[in-house]
């Protein structure tokens, strides 16, 4: 038989049919009289105690899938936060940030500090790795210890620690001892590097060379760029010499065009030419044959015409001014007003002035007037005589 | 988490780069993508920068808090007479 205290601490589940090896007291139990042994100890036979239960765990938990590949998670490429679960006493923390810096020296390192064997390692390693998930800013999680003998590395082994492994939200990455040494915790982590070192350089690029990378990058994307603006500067040169061609013909046409408006101003000019030259030979031939010589003659010959017509005018005039005088003369003489100046006279009626040259022109009675050379008379006539013997 | 930050801002980049190489894309387009490309590598150049080495401990205080603190190898915060190697 065994006590219940002393099968808790057994590290290895009993089966049917498995041989163990065990150490105890024989005792007698005398109500039924019957031999006993009191177990102190017990291991497997044929393999140790804890390789039984280390494989028993495996297929367990393997049952549960908790070690599929598909659930290993890819580790973050460049990790700004690393957390470290291992002891902080211990070498492979020591080598695990002399890894880190020198590969990547600007890593902000949280080691959450652990007992990484004995009584209580297990809980230790599983509360720091919800720790760390807590935090929030934690891109990858180390866990892991130097090497150790079998019993050392167990706690590694727990199902506490593969548990609270599976559970993280940040990938985690196992390092338990050395190549040779394989834990659950191996199987649960995201990735097994076989050495805390090991771990250190796998969750971490180099820095030297993320820069080399990032200015790699850089310079491919100004060379592209740069390429790309080449080339459209080349269409744009192709464009533009294709402008340059049709502006040389367009150049050229115009040229035709200045040629053509050159000789039409040449041949308008000609015929304007001509025209001015008819006009002027046209002008000249009518200033020759100007009529004002005439009338600058007719001007000096008018006068001229006129002062002679006028002597001969005053000439004709007098002429017959003299001529008329001397007829007026004449006239005088035979006027017969003259006769009356001589002691003649006229006779005439009266009403009617009618010179009466018969006697019977008048009646007895009859007043007639009798003009002298000075005065009239008027008389009446006595008698009348017909008998011109009288 | 400002480690996925800059790994989204190199793997952008890094598409920006391999877009650019193709150039397929229309002139415009791809300006405005190597600006943005000139950007990336430059804040994450800053980022390379301007980040601090810093090594730190996460302990655990009287009321149980959990805070961290500088951590120099020689800390003793923590004793692990047995630990490993």
């Amino acid at each position: 038989m065994i006590f219940k205290s002393t099968a808790l601490r057994l590290r290895f589940g009993l089966e049917d049919g498995l041989h163990v090896i065990v150490r105890g007291r024989v005792t007698v139990y005398e109500l039924r009289g019957e031999y006993q042994i009191i177990l102190e100890h017990m291991e497997p036979k044929g393999r140790g105690a804890l390789q039984l239960a280390f494989e028993q765990l495996k297929n367990r938990l393997a049952a549960e899938g908790l070690f599929d590949q598909d659930r290993k998670r890819p580790l973050p490429a460049f990790p700004r936060t690393i957390g470290i679960v291992t002891s902080p006493a211990g070498a492979a923390v020591q080598d695990i940030i002399a890894v880190l810096h020198r590969r990547c020296p600007i890593l902000e390192i949280i080691i959450a500090p652990v007992q990484v064997q004995g009584d209580g390692a297990a809980a230790q390693i599983a509360s720091a790795i919800r720790s760390l998930n807590e935090l929030g800013h934690v891109d990858v999680i180390i866990v892991g210890r130097g090497g150790g003998s079998l019993e050392d590395l167990w706690s590694f082994n727990e199902e506490l620690v593969v548990r609270a492994i599976v559970a993280s939200r940040i990938p985690v990455v196992s390092a338990v001892g050395h190549e040779t040494d394989v834990t659950l915790a191996d199987f649960a982590a995201d990735m097994r590097a076989p050495t805390p070192s090991a771990a250190a350089e796998a969750v971490t690029p180099v820095l030297s060379e993320v820069v080399e990378h990032l200015g790699e990058l850089s310079t491919r994307c100004g060379q592209a760029m740069s390429w790309r603006c080449g080339e459209e500067r080349q269409r744009l040169d192709l464009a533009l010499a294709h402008l340059a061609n049709t502006r040389f013909r367009i150049l050229e046409e115009a040229q035709r065009v200045d040629g053509a408006v050159v000789q039409m101003r040449q041949a308008v000019q000609g015929v304007l030419r001509r025209g001015w030259e008819k006009v002027h030979s046209f002008k000249h031939e009518l200033v020759s044959r100007s009529p004002e010589p005439h009338v600058r003659h007719g001007m000096t010959l008018v006068p001229q015409l006129l002062s002679r017509l006028e002597g001969v005018m005053r000439y004709t005039l007098n002429r017959r001014k003299q001529a008329a005088r001397s007829c007026l003369t004449s006239l005088n003489n035979l006027s017969p007003l003259g006769i009356l100046d001589r002691g003649y006279s006229i006779v005439e009626t009266v009403s009617t002035h009618q010179v009466i040259r018969d006697a019977s022109q008048v009646s007895a009675g009859q007043e007639v007037v009798a003009r002298l050379a000075k005065g009239q008379l008027r008389c009446t006539v006595e008698e009348v005589m017909t008998d011109p013997s009288v | 988490m400002a480690g996925v930050k800059f790994e989204q801002a190199m793997a952008r980049l890094e598409a920006i780069v391999g877009e650019l190489e193709k150039g397929d894309l229309p002139l415009d387009e791809s300006l405005k993508i190597f600006e943005e490309g000139i950007r990336l590598s430059k804040n994450c150049l800053k980022v390379l920068e301007e980040a601090e080495r810093k090594v730190e401990i996460l302990v655990q205080d009287k009321n149980g808090k959990k805070q961290l603190r500088a951590f120099s190898s020689d800390d003793d915060d923590m004793q692990d007479s047995a630990s490993g190697s």
